[in-house]
């Protein structure tokens, strides 16, 4: 069980995560994000002709339009375009998860390779997409300005750097307290390190609001199809990745007790 | 990937901390895998959106639904 074996299970766990990030993005998001072009539209309506809206920039570059007479066609936008991104993302994620997957074999306690697979995807799922989501959740089409991307962009990411960096450090403090007690108290206070940071940044790093009067109803429905976006992308990554390495130990432990006890004879 | 030979003793039963596969092997390919993840990751999150390089918003067209369900920032 080597690098490359975790490496190819990650790739193809993130391509299947991708297809179905794509399956429910396109059936639970889209009628979201159909929803809040519309509306900006609509709002817009007077001020232009319906169409080429800039969000009242004069930086040209940071406006865009959402209609049907945009660079792409929202039916591009919303096919081959979203498959585009949750496939590119699913794959590197994927990939990524397989190699931790890797690193991870054999130094988290006493796990074998499934449940320390299947922790280290988790991980990744909570401190990447989950945690930060709570502190920044999506916003849909018409919420946020074309002049605060570069600012909320920033916060973004950083908030997803402490997160991660966070739960690298509670792994490294749980190995260390599992050592130094024992395997429970060292698991309770990486949790509770993790928490701590989280915790912290959230309340450190700085609000954002530009929801205007945007329908409560709509921006729900398009957070939770968001969320359930994500939460089917990493959880096909945990399971098929999981699934993946169980079995290719399963063969390896089988050759190796056939060698054993061709040795023993 | 050459693996360590196991006493026969431990017949039928491998102590998952023998599977550990060295830092030293795994490095590269991480350190790679994470380059690699992160280029693509700005590529579909940020790319003429916060980031104005290339020149133009076509990328940023084609990867707007995604940009906005995948819960990256965007407008």
């Amino acid at each position: 069980m080597g690098a490359r074996t975790f490496l190819v299970h990650g790739l193809v766990a993130g391509l299947l995560a991708g297809i179905a990030a794509f399956v429910v993005a396109y059936t639970v998001g889209e009628p979201q994000i159909d929803k809040a072009i519309a509306l900006e539209e609509a709002a817009s309506a007077p001020a232009s002709d319906g169409h080429d809206h800039t969000h009242a920039d004069s930086d040209e570059s940071a406006g865009h339009s959402h209609g049907d007479e945009a660079a792409v066609s929202r039916t591009a936008q919303s096919t081959v375009g979203l498959a585009t991104g949750t496939l590119a993302v699913g794959v590197v994620l994927g990939g990524f998860t397989g190699l931790l997957a890797a690193l991870g074999l054999g130094r988290l306690g006493s796990l074998r390779p499934a449940a320390s697979t299947a922790l280290l995807a988790a991980i990744g799922a909570v401190s990447f997409s989950i945690v930060p989501f709570l502190k920044y959740p999506a916003t849909p089409p018409a919420v946020g300005s074309g002049e605060t991307i570069d600012s909320r962009t920033a916060v973004y990411f950083g908030f997803v750097a402490v997160s991660v960096a966070g739960a690298v450090a509670a792994i490294a403090l749980a190995r260390w307290g599992a050592r130094r007690w024992s395997g429970v108290p060292g698991v309770l206070a990486g949790l509770g390190a993790y928490a701590l940071v989280v915790v912290v940044a959230a309340v450190a790093f700085p609000k954002i609001d530009e929801l205007g009067d945007f329908p409560a109803g709509i921006l729900w429905d398009f957070r939770v199809s968001s969320l359930l976006t994500l939460l089917a992308m990493w959880a096909v990554i945990g399971a098929v990745l999981v699934a993946l390495v169980d079995r290719t130990w399963r063969r390896h432990s089988d050759v190796r007790a056939r060698r054993e006890l061709a040795a023993s004879l | 990937m050459a693996h360590a030979i196991p006493t026969p003793a431990a017949t039928g039963s491998v102590a998952p901390s023998d599977l550990a596969i060295p830092v030293r092997e795994l490095a590269p390919w991480l350190v790679l895998g994470a380059l690699f993840a992160l280029s693509v990751l700005v590529l579909i999150s940020s790319v003429q959106g916060a980031i104005t390089i290339p020149e133009g918003t076509a990328i940023h067209e084609w990867v707007h639904d995604g940009r906005h369900l995948l819960g990256f920032p965007c407008h």
